[in-house]
């Protein structure tokens, strides 16, 4: 979960890091008294997860209080790559000497986090690594032993820099490194780390994502810093519909109906597991199909849950036919699964064999499972008819004539058509 | 007693029907809670909760053989043995 | 012969009194020759018997009972517990851990990782569903119960190493189908550290007799398919590799990205045909269809057979 700039402010000024006077507000004469008390020129930043502020114009100068004021109203109307603004940040216009980059991110090759420092901050960091290597530092560190302030130094030092900005610099790496773990961080990052003339260290941005399984962990600092707790900030907002997938979902604890995820095609898709979930979707795809929606079910869903998450894709505007399709189960009961989606249609009014357009779950029940498909009219398969195979048929049995002459779909070997001995 | 579910079926011999002992064991036995007492400790059966049978026979081995019927409808009422 | 696990391998369940680990417990009891599970530990439940193996709260008192150090551990125990029940199963000797935990965070995962490779121990997972040798001995849920992991899996000369649970029996499967059985299946776990990663536990089967080529199953996200691109190409392997990779379409669905930091620490990450690219690059060749996962790989098996 990422963290807004004024909330990662927080985070870094918790952790002993000096921050500038910043003020943040949702109101522009609220802006415009920061403003005030700050007595000097400000820097009014949109406050918006994406990138591009500054070319939006999401970030303004003002030499007075009345500016400010203005620039703020403009900031809090304006919308960044679809982004509105959370608010806007006041920030202390500073005098910089020089400006500094300092992160912690995770190596999962070397599976431990890594500091990175570079005495050239202010721009992408990627850039300096591409174009002075040797003024980017890279060291990663113990995640048993306890970071020790050494460590801070030697990145520092494999740059250049010595003299007082080093000894000023380790304590503030030290506690980043530090706040990165105590945190669970996947990203810690302050660029610009400004110099002022004075010499003093200060952070002029700050970005903080802290990792959501651990999110559970640190709910007293989420609460304080006003994160509500069913925030996901994700790429965009939830739908009606996936929310509604996330309740089918929470409803019941049995088994897993999880990552409910609309598009707009006619084909809805019950699938699973994980991995058999995205290999189907792909396969759609592939055959030119259009699904309506990706979910990702997995455990061993109660009949209610099963029944739950198909109502919903079925009663899907523009949804013709679902096709039930998974990988191998081992967990996942074959026969519950098919109770679960024929007495969807049966909810709805619908007959299973017109609306499940294929059903191809292999593996543990699947002889009980069969019983149940076969007496009710729903085309099903074996293991025999691949995935890739399965969702052909399913787009096949939308698309053409198998659905207007409500014949069987052709069946290749292994293929089981209802009525048939099984 | 009978009640039906739309793909499982559960019947209690009579004579069994009013046993609360049987009643406890049963409720108890069930996983899915197909099972449950109600007044007086008198069995009755959750019709909502008849699809969610796993087949398991946890509630045959807690009863007098042949005092419940486990009735599979999809398979022309087979009977869980 | 198969890599991590045999006939003998001796070990543990931690967490075996909950729903899961009583269901995985019985399967692996049931499978092939019968797993060696010579205890279980659920703090509190010492005395206690599941499927008739014993029952202990400690960690240590399993090896006491046991009269041996004991090979390995599969862990159930919930996410706020499994660093705490992993780091005790390494410090009483324990060198072969599975982890079935989902959403553990990344920084105790690292943690466990850590120390397992200070004290010589390997981890498996988490998120996975463990480890298989077909028609002889199994660790973790894979396959499910013991007729339909038989039904999926049969021995033969093919490693599989899969980051979806699922899908390792899905190919296995497939493979099985066609003729083509598996001298050990791993299933690697999808979190974004594990234990052992695909290049990791490429040297293994590289000594493993029975193992003459390997299919692996692989998504979008992460940088361990790039590892193992490098390690292929660096070590000339004995060992064809044929790779499937699902999530294409993730390509068309971009999420919020930030931090340009992590870029110039392990390289950006790739996009799906990326990484098919990079893979190809290392002589990798890339399934589009699961099916045809066995007619890959069979060419190269006859390719790389002796005259």
């Amino acid at each position: 979960m990422r963290f807004f700039e004024y909330e990662a402010r927080e985070v870094i000024k918790r952790a002993g890091i000096p921050v500038t006077d910043y003020g943040f507000t949702t109101d522009a004469a609220e802006a415009g008294e920061i403003a005030r008390r700050i007595a000097g020129p400000t820097v009014i930043k949109s406050q918006v997860l994406t990138g591009g502020r500054m070319k939006a114009g999401g970030v303004q100068f003002a030499d007075t209080p009345e500016q400010a004021e203005a620039h703020a109203r403009e900031i809090l109307a304006l919308e960044i790559n679809g982004h509105a603004p959370r608010g806007v940040l006041v920030d202390p216009k500073a005098q910089v000497e020089q400006e500094y980059y300092a992160g912690v991110v995770w190596d999962g090759t070397r599976k431990q986090p890594v500091m990175i420092f570079s005495p050239v901050g202010g721009i992408d960091i990627e850039q300096v690594a591409e174009e002075q290597p040797e003024k980017v530092g890279r060291r990663h560190f113990s995640n048993i032993l306890p970071f020790s302030g050494f460590e801070a130094k030697e990145v520092i030092a494999a740059t250049g820099v010595s003299g007082s900005a080093l000894n000023k610099l380790v304590p503030i790496l030290t506690r980043l490194a530090r706040l990165f773990v105590e945190n669970d961080m996947i990203l810690a990052e302050i660029n610009p780390l400004g110099q002022l003339t004075d010499g003093a260290f200060v952070a002029l941005d700050a970005h903080m994502d802290i990792e959501n399984e651990a999110r559970g962990r640190h709910r007293k600092l989420l609460a304080e810093l006003g994160v509500g707790e069913e925030e996901t900030r994700q790429a965009r907002e939830a739908t009606a519909f996936e929310l509604a997938g996330e309740q089918v979902d929470a409803q019941d604890h049995r088994g897993v109906a999880g990552n409910v995820t609309e598009f707009d095609g006619n084909l809805g898709l019950v699938i699973g597991a994980g991995g058999g979930s995205l290999t189907l979707f792909d396969a759609v795809r592939a055959h030119g199909g259009r699904p309506a929606n990706y979910c990702e079910i997995g455990g061993n869903p109660s009949v209610a849950k099963a029944c739950g998450l198909a109502k919903l894709v079925l009663g899907k505007p523009g949804v013709e036919r679902i096709a039930v399709m998974m990988s191998i189960v081992s967990n996942t009961r074959v026969d519950l699964v098919a109770r679960g989606v024929i007495k969807a249609c049966l909810e709805l009014g619908h007959d299973p064999a017109e609306k499940i357009a294929i059903f191809r779950i292999p593996g543990a029940w699947e002889e009980e499972g069969f019983k149940i498909l076969a007496r009710y009219g729903v085309e099903y398969v074996d293991r025999s008819v691949s995935l890739n195979e399965a969702a052909r048929r399913a787009v096949e049995k939308i698309g053409g004539g198998d659905a207007a002459t409500g014949a069987p779909a052709a069946q290749a070997a292994g293929g089981v058509a209802p009525g048939s001995e099984s | 007693m009978r009640s039906d579910g739309i793909f499982i079926a559960v019947e209690v011999d009579d004579s069994h029907a009013q046993d609360a002992e049987l009643a406890r064991r049963l409720s108890e036995a069930c996983p899915v809670d197909i099972f449950a007492q109600g007044a007086q400790g008198a069995l009755e059966i959750v019709r909502s909760n008849l699809d969610e049978c796993v087949l398991c026979r946890l509630c045959l081995d807690a009863s007098p053989p042949g005092a419940v019927k486990i009735i599979k409808l999809y398979d022309e009422e087979a009977l869980l043995v | 012969m198969s890599i991590l696990i045999d006939a003998d391998t001796t070990f543990i369940v931690q967490g075996i009194t909950g729903r899961e680990a009583v269901n995985l417990t019985r399967e692996c009891l049931d499978y092939g020759a019968g797993a060696k599970v010579v205890g279980g530990v659920t703090p509190g439940r010492l005395g206690r018997d599941v499927h008739g193996v014993p029952v202990f709260d400690t960690v240590a008192q399993a090896v006491q009972g046991h009269g041996a150090p004991i090979d390995g551990s599969v862990v159930t125990v919930p996410p706020a517990f499994t660093k705490d029940a992993v780091f005790e199963a390494i410090e009483n000797g324990v060198k072969l851990i599975v982890i079935v935990t989902e959403r553990i965070p990344r920084r105790d995962v690292a943690e466990m990782v850590e120390l397992a490779t200070l004290r010589g121990a390997r981890i498996i997972g988490p998120n996975c569903l463990g480890i298989i040798v077909p028609d002889v001995v199994k660790m973790g849920g894979i396959g499910g119960p013991a007729k339909n992991a038989a039904q999926a899996y049969t021995p033969g000369p093919i490693g599989v190493i899969s980051r979806s649970g699922g899908m390792t029996t899905e190919m296995s499967s497939t493979l099985s189908a066609a003729g083509l059985g598996q001298s050990t299946a791993v299933s690697i776990g999808g979190d974004a550290i594990i234990g052992s990663t695909y290049a990791e536990l490429m040297p293994l089967f590289e000594a493993d007799a029975q193992t003459q080529g390997i299919v692996i199953y692989t998504e979008p996200g992460g940088r361990t398919e790039a590892e193992l691109a490098r390690w292929v190409t660096e070590n000339r392997s004995r060992l064809p590799i044929v790779a499937f990779m699902a999530g294409r379409f993730m390509d068309e669905m971009p999420g919020m990205s930030f931090g340009h930091a992590g870029t110039i620490v392990e390289g950006k990450e790739d996009t799906a045909s990326e990484k098919i690219t990079r893979l190809a690059q290392a002589g990798i060749a890339v399934a589009e269809r699961i099916e045809d996962i066995p007619a890959m790989i069979a060419e190269k098996l006859a390719e790389r057979a002796p005259a």
